[in-house]
C-alpha cells in the first residue's frame, strides 16, 4: 500500500481496541518466565556447546603472536576461532570495526577469539590459557584534543540567512559550550546468540532489534547468500539501540558452530557490553543565540563535535536545532573526529538526546539573560513551519500546548525565578523545564495476516518487541481492522521468515509496523469480501462478523476451511518531504540538592507529549516513564569514564556504570495530548519512546540551577561539579 | 574461573587446619565477593573451605558489657539486632547503607571486613595492578581515579576499602578475634586489622595465611548520638564517595571515622580532640597529608562538608 496522500477516515478511527489502555498480551509469558530469551533456547539445540569471547587487551595495534596450544588442550575444549582460522570474512555495512579482530586491532575488547567448549565453565577457564602478545600502537582517545582535526560531516551545515552578522548585531547574546559524555546502553540482557547450522543453512536465535539488517550483515560477513540465513528474535531484554546491528555474539556463534560442527551459544560477558559493543559517543557542543530584548531569536548557531572509529558516523546532536525554534539567521552542523575508542553508534534518540541536553540549557540561560520566563521564551519563538523553508509546514506541532499544559499542571507559576532561594530543611529546591522534540521517521514495513476457519487472526512480521509493547499494539491494530477481540488475534514477531518490517529503532517501530499490519489487513478484508462476493468498500467488520448489505457472516465462516491469507506493507510517498513530521513535548522537573554534600535528588517529574495518536496509552506511558528515568540517569550519573592513555572505558560493569535505581526515581506523571496526525500514516500515530527522553536531562540541569544558582554545562551533573559553590554548612 | 576443590569444615580449628594444609585455599562465607572475583579470575583459589557450618552465627553479650558478633552473622541480622540498634546505632546504619537487601542477607561479618577493593582496574585483568598481580604496576595512578583514595595511598596503590560496616566498626573500636591452624587464638584491634598499601598492596590485613576470623567484639556501649552518613552518586546501591561514621557526645566530644577515602577505614584519634571546635578543625587533622589525584580532590571538600552536616545533625 502506498501512502502518499493524507489519511482520511478508516476503520482504525473506530477506536474500539486501538487507543484503549491495554495490558501487554505477552505479559503473562514474561511474568511467568516462559518468554524465551536468546540464551534460553535449550530445546531447539539440546547439544549446544558454549562459546566464550576473548576481547583485545589493547585499544590499537596488532596481535604480535597468538598461542592457542594450552587452551586447546584444556578440558572440554572443542574449537577456538580466531581471524587466522575463521576463513575469509566480509563486513556488514552497518559495522565500522570488524567484529572479529586480528591481527589488526581497532579498539579495546574487540573480539579476537572465541573458545568453544562442552560447558560454559570450561570455555571460560580455557580462555585464560590463550596467550596473546600485542604490539600496541598510539591511538587518539580524547575528543577535546581531537576536536581541532574534526571535519564537517557529509550532511553538511544548514545555513540560513547571515548568522554572523545577526549574532553580532543582537542586543542579547549567549555563547556557551556544553559537554555530554560517552554513554552505555546498559540494557539488562547482554547480547547473546545461539547458532545452528544445517548443511549450508544457518539459523541464529539472538537478541536483536532489526531482523533484516542483521540477516543482511550476517550473510555479507559470512559471504553467504542471504536466503540461507535465518534470524529469530522474539523477545529482547532491552536494546536501546545497542542491538540494532549484527554484533560479535551472533557472528562468533555462527563461526564457532561451524568450527565445532554443532550448535554454539555465545553470551557477551558484561564488561564486553561496555567496550566490545557500541555506545553513544560523547559530544562537545557550542551554542550561540542572539535575540532582541523582547526575546525574539534573531540568530542561532549550534555546532557539535563527536568522534568515532574510521567509517563510524557522527552523533547528530544539532539536528533538532534546525527545527525547534524560529529565527531567520541560522548556522547548524555536526563535526566528526577520528577516535580509537570502541565504536560509537545509536543509543535511544541518537542526536536529539544529547543535543537537547545542551540546547535546552542554552535556552534556559538565554531566558535568564532576557529576564523572561523560560516557558514564555520558548513560546515566543515557536514556529509552525520549517525555519529553513517557510513553505514546509509541520504536519502537527503542539509544542506550545505541551508547554502551557505542563506549566499549569506542574505548578510552574510557583517557581521562584531567583535561583538558590527555596529551602526545605537541608535541601535546596528548584524547578526546571525543557521542551521535548524528536523527529518522526517513516520507513516501509510489511506483514502477513492469516484468518483461519476458527476466526482466529494471526499476524506475522519480522517486527521486534524490545520491551516496548509491539506485540500488543500490533494485536490491537489487527483486532480493530478485522473487527475481532484481542483474544482472537495471535502475533508472531522477530523471525526473518516473516515479511520485513520497520524493526525497532528511532521511535519508528510503533507507527510504521502497525501501518504495515494495517495494509495487510486491508488486503485480507478484500480477500474476505471477495470470497463473500461483496464489494470490500461495503463490508463492515465488527464483532467477529462481516456485514454487507443485509448479509451478516461470521468471520470464521467467511474464512472457509482453508482460511485466507494476505500480505502487504506500507510504503511512503513524499509526505515527509512536503511536511516536517516531528513529535513534541515538555518536561518539568523538581529537584532538590543537599546543601552540604551536593547530592541531587529528583522529586517530581512531568512529561506532556504530543505525538500523534497514542495506540496504547498504557504501554506508551511505560515508554515515556522509562525514557524519563533514562534522562535522569544521563543528567545525574551516566558516564563512560575514559582512560585516555590506554583508550578504553574503565567503568566496565553495572557497579561502575551507574544507572538510576528505584530510590532515584520519584513520582512521574505523563500526559498525552489528544492528537491524530493523518499525514504520518493510516494509523495517524507517531513515535513516543524517544520523545520521552529528549529534554529530560536539561530539565534536571535547569532545576539544579534554579535550586542552587550553579550552572553545570558538563554532564553528568555529579556533586563534585557543584560542591564548591554551595552555601556554608551549619 | 579455575577449577577448584571444595570442603565443608565443621569447627573453626578444623577450618584453619584445612587452610594450612592447602596453600592458596580460601574460606568461603556468603560468597558475594569471592565468587565474583573467582569468575573474573582475579582470585584463583585451588580449594574452598566452606565456613557456613561453623555455628559462628550468633550475637552474644560479653562479660564486660559489650557484644560478641559471630563471624558468620549476616549483615541483615546484625543490622536488625535490637542490641545493636539500641547501643550501636552507627553500626546498624552503616550496614543498611551497604549493598542491597539480597546481598546483605548473604553477606557475613567476616566477609564484609575482608571484601576487596572496587578499583575498576583491579577488576580488569588486562590492566596492570599491583594488588591483583604484585609488581605489575598500578593503572589507576594517572588514570581514572574518581572513586579512589585521597590519603594513605602509596606509589604502588591508591585503592580504597569499600566497606561501610568496617567504618562503623572502626569508630566503635571493635576487635577481631581469630584462630589459627594450631588452635592459637588472637585478638586484633580493628585499627591494626586493615593495612595501608605501602609497597605490598596485595597484603590487605593483619591476618596470617589460613587464619580464620571467628568473631568481632564490640566494647561496652559508648552512648552519644550515632550517625552514619554515606554520600554517593545515586541514592542507593552504590559504594561511598565519602562516608562519615560519628559518635558525638552531649559535650561535643566524640569520635569520627571516614570511609571511601583510604585503603582502610580512616580514623585519626588525635584529630578528635578538635571535635568541639567543629568540622573544619577535625577535617584538617583527619586529612592532613592527603594526596588526592586530579579526579578525586573533591573528596576533601566533600568529607569536610559531610562531617559538618553530621555534627550539626548530631547536635540537633
Ligand atoms: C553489587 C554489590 C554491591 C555492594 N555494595 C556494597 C556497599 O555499598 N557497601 C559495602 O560495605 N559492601 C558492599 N558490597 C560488598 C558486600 O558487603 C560484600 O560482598 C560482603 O560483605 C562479603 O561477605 P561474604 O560473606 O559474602 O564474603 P565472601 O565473598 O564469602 O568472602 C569474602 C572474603 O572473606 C574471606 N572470609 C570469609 N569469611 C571468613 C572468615 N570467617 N575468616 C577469614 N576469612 C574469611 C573469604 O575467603 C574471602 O576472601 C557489595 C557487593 C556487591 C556484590
Ligand atoms: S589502585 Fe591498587 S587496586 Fe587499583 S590498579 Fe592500582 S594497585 Fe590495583
Amino acid at each position: 500500500m502506498k501512502f502518499d496522500i493524507p489519511a482520511t477516515t478508516n476503520p482504525i478511527d473506530r477506536l474500539t481496541v486501538v487507543g484503549k489502555p491495554t495490558d501487554r498480551i505477552d505479559g503473562p509469558l514474561k511474568t511467568t518466565g516462559t518468554a524465551t530469551y536468546a540464551y534460553e533456547w535449550h530445546d531447539v539445540a539440546p547439544n549446544a556447546a558454549y562459546g566464550w569471547v576473548i576481547g583485545s587487551a589493547i585499544a590499537k595495534g596488532r596481535i604480535a603472536s597468538l598461542d592457542l596450544e594450552a587452551a586447546k588442550a584444556a578440558p572440554g575444549v572443542i574449537a577456538i576461532v580466531t581471524a587466522d582460522n575463521a576463513g575469509p570474512l566480509g563486513k556488514g555495512e552497518r559495522n565500522a570495526a570488524t567484529l572479529l579482530g586480528g591481527p589488526e586491532i581497532e579498539h579495546y575488547q574487540q573480539a579476537v577469539a572465541l573458545v568453544v567448549a562442552e560447558t560454559f565453565e570450561q570455555a571460560r577457564a580455557a580462555a585464560s590459557l590463550v596467550r596473546i602478545d600485542y604490539a600496541p600502537a598510539q591511538g587518539a582517545y580524547d575528543l577535546a584534543a581531537a576536536k581541532g582535526s574534526a571535519e564537517k560531516t557529509k550532511a553538511g551545515d544548514s545555513v540560513v540567512g547571515d548568522f554572523t552578522g545577526a549574532f553580532a548585531a543582537a542586543p542579547v547574546t549567549l555563547d556557551q559550550t556544553y559537554g555530554t559524555p560517552d554513554e552505555s546502553h546498559a540494557m539488562m540482557e547482554p547480547h547473546a546468540t545461539l547458532a545452528v547450522w544445517e548443511g549450508d543453512r544457518l539459523t541464529v536465535w539472538t537478541s536483536n532489534q532489526m531482523i533484516d539488517w542483521t540477516v543482511t550483515d550476517l550473510s555479507e560477513t559470512l559471504k553467504m547468500p542471504k536466503e540461507k540465513v535465518r534470524v529469530i528474535s522474539p523477545f529482547i531484554g532491552g536494546g536501546f539501540g545497542g542491538k540494532l546491528f549484527l554484533r560479535a555474539d551472533a557472528l562468533l556463534a555462527a563461526l564457532g558452530a561451524r568450527a565445532a560442527g554443532r550448535p554454539v551459544k555465545v553470551g557477551l560477558q558484561r564488561p564486553l557490553m561496555i567496550n566490545n559493543t557500541t555506545h553513544r559517543p560523547a559530544t562537545i557542543q557550542r551554542i550561540r543565540i542572539g535575540a532582541t530584548r523582547d526575546g525574539t531569536i534573531t540568530a542561532i548557531a549550534h555546532e557539535s563535535w563527536s568522534g568515532n572509529l574510521p567509517g563510524g558516523a557522527e552523533e547528530t546532536a544539532t539536528d533538532q536545532t534546525r527545527l525547534l525554534y524560529a529565527g531567520p539567521n541560522r548556522l547548524i552542523g555536526n563535526r566528526i573526529a577520528t577516535l580509537d575508542l570502541p565504536e560509537g553508534n545509536a543509543l535511544r534518540a541518537p542526536g536529539e538526546a544529547p543535543g537537547m541536553m545542551a540546547l535546552e540549557i542554552a535556552m534556559d540561560e538565554m531566558a535568564e539573560k532576557l529576564g523572561l520566563d523560560p516557558v514564555e521564551f520558548r513560546i515566543r519563538n515557536d514556529t509552525q513551519t520549517d525555519p529553513a523553508d517557510p513553505d514546509r509546514p509541520f504536519s502537527q506541532r503542539q509544542l506550545v500546548q505541551c508547554l502551557r499544559i505542563g506549566a499549569e499542571r506542574f505548578g510552574w507559576s510557583k517557581r521562584n525565578p531567583q535561583p538558590g532561594q527555596v529551602r526545605d530543611g537541608r535541601w535546596l529546591v528548584g524547578l526546571g523545564m525543557a521542551a521535548a522534540f524528536r523527529n518522526n521517521l517513516l520507513t516501509k514495513s510489511a506483514a502477513r495476516v492469516r484468518l483461519d476457519r476458527n476466526g482466529m487472526v494471526t499476524v506475522e512480521t519480522d517486527m521486534t518487541d524490545i520491551g516496548t509493547g509491539s506485540y500488543t499494539i500490533i494485536a490491537q491494530t489487527a483486532a480493530e481492522m478485522m473487527g475481532v477481540g484481542l483474544d482472537k488475534v495471535a502475533v508472531r514477531l522477530g523471525d526473518s521468515s516473516f515479511p520485513v518490517s520497520a524493526g525497532s529503532g528511532g521511535q519508528w517501530g510503533a507507527n510504521n509496523s502497525t501501518a504495515g499490519v494495517y495494509a495487510a489487513c486491508v488486503k485480507l478484508r478484500e480477500a474476505v469480501a471477495q470470497r463473500l462476493g461483496v464489494n470490500s468498500a461495503d463490508a463492515r467488520f465488527a464483532d467477529g462478523q462481516v456485514v454487507a448489505g443485509n448479509r451478516r457472516v461470521p468471520l470464521a465462516e467467511a474464512a472457509g476451511a482453508d482460511g485466507l491469507s494476505a500480505e502487504d506493507g506500507i510504503e511512503y510517498g513524499d509526505l515527509d518531504k512536503k511536511y516536517q513530521q516531528s513529535t513534541f513535548g515538555a518536561h518539568y522537573v523538581e529537584a532538590a540538592v543537599d546543601s552540604a554534600t551536593g547530592e541531587i535528588r529528583v522529586r517530581r517529574m512531568l512529561a506532556v507529549c504530543a505525538a500523534g495518536r497514542i495506540l496504547n496509552p498504557k504501554s506508551a506511558r511505560s515508554q515515556v516513564i522509562g525514557a524519563m528515568t533514562m534522562g535522569v540517569g544521563a543528567a545525574l550519573m551516566e558516564e563512560l569514564a575514559i582512560d585516555k592513555r590506554a583508550g578504553f572505558f574503565v567503568n566496565h560493569d553495572l557497579a561502575g556504570y551507574e544507572v538510576p535505581v528505584h530510590a532515584d526515581i520519584p513520582h512521574q506523571e505523563v500526559i498525552f495530548l489528544d492528537e491524530t496526525d493523518p499525514i504520518s500514516s493510516p494509523m495517524k500515530a507517531k513515535g513516543v519512546g524517544e520523545l520521552g527522553l529528549c529534554g529530560v536531562g536539561a530539565a534536571v540541569a535547569n532545576a539544579v540551577h534554579n535550586a542552587t544558582g550553579v550552572r553545570v554545562r558538563e554532564y553528568p551533573i555529579t556533586l563534585d561539579k557543584i560542591l564548591d559553590r554551595l552555601p556554608a554548612v551549619g | 574461573m579455575k577449577p577448584f576443590t571444595y570442603e565443608r569444615a565443621d569447627s573453626p580449628a578444623a577450618a584453619a587446619a584445612a587452610a594450612e594444609r592447602q596453600p592458596g585455599a580460601r574460606f568461603i562465607a556468603g560468597g558475594t565477593n569471592l565468587l565474583d572475583l573467582m569468575k573474573l579470575e582475579i582470585e584463583t583459589p585451588a580449594h574452598l573451605i566452606d565456613v557456613n557450618g561453623l555455628k559462628l552465627d550468633s550475637v552474644e553479650p560479653t562479660p564486660d558489657g559489650g557484644l560478641r558478633i559471630g563471624a558468620l552473622v549476616r549483615n541483615t541480622a546484625l543490622a536488625a539486632d535490637p542490641r545493636v540498634r539500641r547501643d550501636y546505632g552507627v553500626l546498624s546504619r552503616a550496614l543498611l547503607a551497604g549493598a542491597s537487601g539480597q546481598l546483605r542477607n548473604k553477606a557475613t561479618t567476616a566477609g564484609n571486613l575482608l571484601q576487596r577493593t572496587r578499583c575498576p582496574y583491579f577488576y580488569d585483568t588486562n590492566q596492570p595492578c599491583n594488588k591483583r598481580q604484585p609488581g605489575s604496576g598500578c593503572a589507576a595512578i594517572g588514570g581514572y581515579s574518581r572513586q579512589l583514595a585521597v590519603i594513605g595511598g602509596s606509589d604502588a596503590c591508591i585503592a580504597t576499602h569499600p566497606s561501610d560496616m568496617a567504618v562503623a566498626m572502626r569508630v566503635l573500636d571493635a576487635t577481631v578475634e581469630t584462630v589459627r591452624a594450631d588452635g592459637a587464638t588472637r585478638r586484633i584491634p580493628i585499627a591494626e586489622f586493615h593495612r595501608l598499601p605501602g609497597d605490598t598492596p596485595h597484603i590487605e590485613t593483619a591476618l596470617m595465611p589460613g587464619e580464620l576470623i571467628t568473631a568481632v567484639t564490640l566494647p561496652k556501649p559508648v552512648g552519644g548520638a550515632q550517625v552514619y552518613r554515606k554520600v554517593r552518586d545515586r541514592a542507593s546501591y552504590a559504594f561511598a564517595l565519602v562516608s562519615v561514621a560519628a559518635v558525638v557526645q552531649r559535650d561535643g566530644s566524640g569520635r569520627v571515622a571516614l570511609g571511601g577515602v583510604a585503603h582502610k577505614p580512616w580514623r585519626v584519634e588525635a584529630a578528635e580532640a578538635e571535635m568541639p571546635r567543629g568540622a573544619k578543625a577535625v577535617a584538617a587533622g583527619l586529612l592532613a597529608g592527603a594526596k588526592p589525584a586530579h579526579d578525586n580532590a573533591f573528596k576533601l571538600t566533600l568529607a569536610e562538608r559531610t562531617l559538618a552536616a553530621v555534627l550539626a545533625e548530631a547536635r540537633s
